[in-house]
Parts: structure tokens; sequence; C-alpha cells
């Protein structure tokens, strides 16, 4: 940072904070105990896995877009709902498909209703940024303000057009079920989640480490100022993580609506509490605290929701005030916020 | 100009709108014997009230806060509790009231000093993630709250429907317990909405401004942020407490549904930004048009709606649904935060410059 610093010499390696990462370990070995049986323990982790992967797809975006533009995007929740009502577009019409027994044709449903979910929400997400969100670049207040409008507006938009009752949504045949390990119930969709959220970690990893816009995401994180100074069109790169990070909303919109087999449009306002709180804990703009962060929080539900049902949410804020007394900025805050 | 701290709404036709409302609400029960209205009245007392405390946040201080509800819902739980538990006597609701107070105090203190520490913006995140926790806690804790069901509760006996202050009729109105209940409401909301006008017109709300303005410069003339924001924070969750409490006074019943779900925080804050942020007459104004809006804004749409269906228009009929009034209401929300940042009394107060 500092002007003197020789720009041929290399710079000293920052040093990587291990301490936050092994977090999910010390709860999940404090949980073992307490839970008592290893299958459950097991089946509990998984389903963690699997909620923390969903969570991270969702709260990716909304970090990146925080990270990069300073923006505070509540109407992020907005685009999962779309995304879970495009899952029921898709498997209405399709639902031969959906009921055939035949694991590719099953798969290739999701598929299909990721991609239009995903196109969607991209593409209502370059509207919403245009339209609201790009007048009020700066101004925190107004932004939160003006995302918290598109929020109500989007929900009741949604109960307009899609009617206001719950809407259910049957897994595909293949993935309904569980595999057994012992007496350890992995349930089959949450595999798919589990793969579907690693790929698209790896993928985003690989994206903002290996490729060139990826170092121009990272570096607008760490100084936009500087970006735009040599010559990059900021807005340009925002729009297209806008675009990103709401269609990876309507993505995981999707995966949800399956994981809880309904839809209804005020998912995405009862989501953006759990995202709150996945990035607060995470630490704001970084994907790394974002995938932690997520981990966590599925973890933490789970045990309490086994342990204790009554308090599960509030177990969530009970880790958020815990992590934030520990990291006033969450774990992996990024670019030194 | 006591009474308003030496800040009159200004404007011509502000201060006949304003003149107009309290009137009317001062009046109610004699202008409209009816339930319906005077509960509307009612509504609009208390909603001001949580609106103004709500304004000194968000207006006077550029907070935003997603728990203001919550601190409601703290006043209105503790008087629903009291009465409940301890019979409808005097001493049980002053009990309640003075119960609620530290609480919300207590944890409007705690989540600020936890989230305004690093950025003003985790605040807006925090508030909203706590404020759905304790919206669930108070949910599952049935046998404290009465759980999803909520509480019906009795009040003292003059605030009840049957009592009569004086047998016969004042200008053809009974004077039966819910007048008096109405009054006491009025009058309550009247003295704190009065002193809530004091606090921002005082040398603290002069700080508040300034650090809503420009935070580096005020800390710069040597006011400490953490603390005026802190102290602002306590203040409006204990205004707001209080108007949970005369809320839970006037309805007799307090459930999570009516006072501390969500989506009373979004009215909440459409009704300060239409009204006028930064402006405590906004929140009169905003929640007086929301209040009336939602009760008859639905009727209007109706017929809307049966008109556009008549028309063969689905969609449009879809739109203009009654239970759609909400989003007529964001549209005109964001429309207010983008054009009219200052809301309906800031455009008032700008008619009279340009025409004067």
């Amino acid at each position: 940072m500092s002007a003197t610093t020789d720009t041929g010499a290399a710079l000293p390696r920052p040093k990587i904070d291990f301490a936050p990462a092994l977090a999910p370990f010390l709860i999940a070995l404090i949980a073992a105990p307490l839970i008592g049986s290893t299958s459950t323990f097991i089946t509990l982790t998984f389903a963690s896995l699997a909620m923390g992967l969903m969570l991270f797809t969702m709260a990716s975006g909304f970090t990146l877009v925080f990270g990069l533009m300073d923006v505070l995007n509540f109407g992020h929740g907005a685009f999962i709902s779309i995304g879970a009502y495009m899952a029921t577009l898709v498997f209405a019409p399709l639902i031969l498909w959906s009921q055939a027994d035949s694991l590719a044709l099953n798969l290739g449903v999701i598929l299909l209703a990721i991609v239009v979910a995903a196109a969607v929400c991209g593409a209502l997400g370059l509207v919403f940024e245009k339209l609201l969100i790009q007048p009020v670049y700066g101004q925190h207040l107004k932004q939160i303000l003006v995302t918290t409008g598109g929020l109500i507006v989007v929900e009741q938009l949604l109960y307009a057009l899609f009617g206001p009752d719950t809407i259910p949504l049957g897994l595909p045949t293949s993935l309904r079920g569980a595999f057994h390990i012992g007496d350890a119930a992995i349930e089959k969709f949450r595999l798919l989640a589990v793969v579907v959220g690693l790929v698209i970690f790896v993928g985003l990893t690989l994206t903002l480490n290996y490729t060139k816009i990826g170092l121009l995401i990272r570096a607008g994180v760490e100084n936009r100022e500087m970006v735009e100074a040599l010559g990059y069109r900021i807005n340009r790169l925002f729009l297209a993580v806008f675009m990103a990070g709401s269609a990876l909303a309507g993505l995981g919109g999707v995966l949800w609506a399956l994981y809880r087999e309904q839809v209804h449009a005020s998912v995405g306002q009862s989501l953006t509490v759990l995202i709150f709180i996945v990035v607060i804990t995470g630490g704001l703009g970084s994907i790394g605290g974002c995938l932690l962060g997520a981990t966590l929080v599925a973890l933490v539900a789970n045990y309490a929701g086994f342990l204790a049902p009554k308090f599960a949410l509030v177990s969530n804020i009970a880790l958020m005030v815990a992590v934030l007394l520990w990291r006033p900025r969450g774990l992996y805050p990024a670019g030194g916020r | 100009m006591m009474i308003l701290s030496g800040d009159p709404p200004r404007g011509r036709a502000l201060v006949a709108l304003l003149a107009v409302i309290v009137l009317i609400l001062a009046i109610a029960p004699f202008l409209f014997p009816g339930a319906k209205s005077l509960n509307v009245a009612a509504t609009i007392l208390v909603y001001a009230l949580l609106v103004a405390s709500y304004d000194l946040l968000l207006g006077y201080t550029g907070i935003v806060s997603f728990a203001h509800v919550m601190f409601y819902g703290v006043g209105a739980y503790g008087v629903a509790i009291a009465l409940y538990g301890l019979g409808p006597s005097w001493g049980a609701l002053i009990l309640g009231i003075v119960a609620a107070l530290p609480v919300s105090v207590a944890l409007a203190l705690a989540i600020a000093l936890f989230s305004l520490r690093v950025q003003t913006i985790f605040f807006a995140m925090v508030t909203l993630a706590v404020a759905s926790a304790f919206n669930v806690l108070a949910s599952q804790l049935d046998w404290l709250t009465g759980g999803e069901d909520g509480r019906s509760f009795q009040v003292p006996e003059i605030l009840r429907p049957g009592f009569r202050l004086i047998s016969g009729r004042a200008f053809g109105v009974e004077l039966n317990g819910r007048v008096l209940s109405y009054y006491l409401v009025f009058i309550a909301c009247a003295v704190l909405f009065l002193a809530l006008l004091r606090v921002v017109n005082s040398p603290f709300g002069r700080v508040l401004q300034a650090i809503r303005e420009n935070p580096f410069r005020a800390e710069a003339l040597g006011y400490r942020i953490v603390y005026h924001r802190a102290l602002a924070t306590c203040l409006s969750a204990a205004v707001a407490t209080l108007a949970g409490a005369l809320g839970a006074i006037w309805q007799h019943y307090v459930g999570p549904d009516t006072a501390l779900n969500l989506s009373i925080q979004l009215d909440v804050l459409v009704m300060v930004v239409i009204g006028g942020m930064g402006s405590l007459y906004g929140a009169i104004v905003g929640a007086a048009l929301f209040v009336v809006a939602r009760n008859y804004l639905q009727g209007l749409l109706g017929a809307l709606s049966a008109a556009a269906s008549g028309a063969g228009l689905t969609l449009a009929a879809g739109l203009l649904h009654p239970d759609r009034w909400l989003m007529w209401l964001g549209l005109m929300f964001i429309l207010a935060v983008y054009f009219a940042p200052t809301g309906i009394v800031g455009r008032l107060r700008g008619l009279d410059k340009g025409s004067g």
C-alpha cells in the first residue's frame, strides 16, 4: 500500500489466517458427543453440507456485488423467489420427464430449470440494476431503501402472476429417497445439491483467480478507483457481476424449491435473513468467507434443529454474535473492509 | 411556538394538511362513531408515533434499522403479558410498560454496540436478522406469549366498551370506555410526538443531523459518533416500545402478526419515506395516508380489478387485485426515494416556496 514499495520486489505473502477455517470442525466436534449416534451425526452433517452449499450459491452473488461496488442489495432475495417460480414453470409441462424412471431425463429437467432460472434472473438482474441501483450509486441509505422497495414490488408481482398460494414442486423420481451407508441416510437430492454447489464454488474460485475478468473483479474489490484509473470500465464489470449474482440467486432458488418441494413468493424474504447471517459471519465481500459462513450457519442450524428444535433460527443469531465478538468484521472480510 | 420546539411545519399547504389531519383525529369519535373508522383513527395515531420514532433513526441520524417493529412488539407484549398474567388493573398495565422499556433499551444498545462499531450498513443487516429471530422466538415461547395465537387480554375497566363515563350522550355519542381509550391513545401519542420534536431540535438532535450529513466532520468536531448513534437508537427504541404499549391497549390483542411481523417493518419504512424523511411531520402525513390507503384503497382497487376482468384483461385484473395494494405503495415508495427524497412534506414545503 505504501508509496515507497518497489513494485519490482516480490511483495511479502500475506499471512493466511487459518483459525476461522477450523471453526466448522470445532462445531462438529462439539456437536458429535451431544448427538450421540454416529449415523445421525453423519446424516445431519451431510444435510448441513447440502444446505450450506445451497446457501453459498445464493449468498455468493450478494457478497460479490457488495464487495465490488459497495451495493447492499436487499432485493437479492427477490431473485431467489423468481428462480423458484421458474422451476415450477419448467417442471409443469415436463411432468413426464420428471416422472420418468430415467436418471438422465430427471437430471435433464433439473438442468433445464436451472438454465432457465439463471437466464431469466440474469436478464432481470440487468433491468433491476439499470432501473433501481444505477441512479443511487454510492448512497447506501437510498440503496437499501430502493432495493427493499424492489423486493416488495417483485414479491407482489409474483403473487399477482402466480397466485398467493404455495405451489407444490415434486422431486423427479430418481432423486427421491436416500442412499444408506450403514444407518446413515444420505438423501439423493442433497447429494445433487452438494455436487452443484461444489461445481459453482470451484467455478467461481477458478474464474476469480485465473481469468482476466476475475483479476479485475478482485482488483475492484480491493480498490475500485485504481482499476478505473487503469482504464477499465468498472460499471460494466459491475453490471456483469450483478447479473451473474442474480443468476446464481435464481439457481439457488431452484435448488431450494426442490429441497423444500414447494414454492412461495415469501421464500426470498425469509432466505434474505439467512443470507445476511451467512455474509456477516463470513465477512462481507469474500467468496471464501461466504462458503465458510454458509457452512457454519448450516451446521449450527441442523445440529440445533436436532438438539433443540425450537431455537434453530435463534441459534444462527447466537453464531453471528459469537463470530462478531471474535472477529468484528466477520471471518474473512475482503479487501481490508 | 414553544410547544412545537421552534420547529413549526412551515409552508401553508403543509400547515393546512396537518391541521386537517390533527383536527379530524382529535374529534374522530364524534365525527365517525363507527367502530371501523375509530379503529382507523387510532391506528393512524399509533403508527404516526411509531413512524416518528423511526424517523429519528432513519431521517435524522441516517441509519436504517429493520428491528424497529421489534421494539414496538416488546412494548405490546409487555402490556399484553402483564395484563394477561396479573389481571386488568392499572398497576399491571404500568408494570408491563415499565418492564418492557429496559428490555427494549438493552436490546437496542446491544445491537447498536455490536453493529455500529464496525460499519453502519452492518446495522441494517444485523437488525433484520435479530428482528426475525425475535419474531420466531415470540411465536415459539407459547407459555409466555401465546405463540402464534398471541394473547387477548382485558384492559382496566374504564377503558372497556361497556364502561360509561356519563349516562346519556355528548354530541350524540356515548362517552364509553372505547372513546376514553381513544383519547388516552391520542393524548399519549401527542405528548410523545412533541417530546420527539423537542429531541430532534435539541443540540443532541443537531449533532445527529451533522453525523448524518458528514460523519467524518462531526467526529473531527469532537462528537463521538458511536455514542450519539447508539443513544439515538435507544431513544427511538424506547418511544417505539411506548407506541407498542398504546397499540396493545387499543387492540386488546397482541400476536406475532400484529406486533412483530417483518411486513409491518416494511410498512413503517414505506410510511416514513412517503411522508418525508428528516421531518417528524412526515410521520403524521405518511401514517395517515398509508392507513387510509390500506383500509380504503383496497375497495378502489377491487372496483378497478372487477372492471379490468370485465374487459377481459386478466393480467391487469391480477395486478389491480385488492390484495396487491402493497405493490402500488411499493412503486410509490421507490419513486419517492428517487424523485421526492423529502417525501410529501418536502414537496408541500417546496410548493409554498415556489409560489411565494
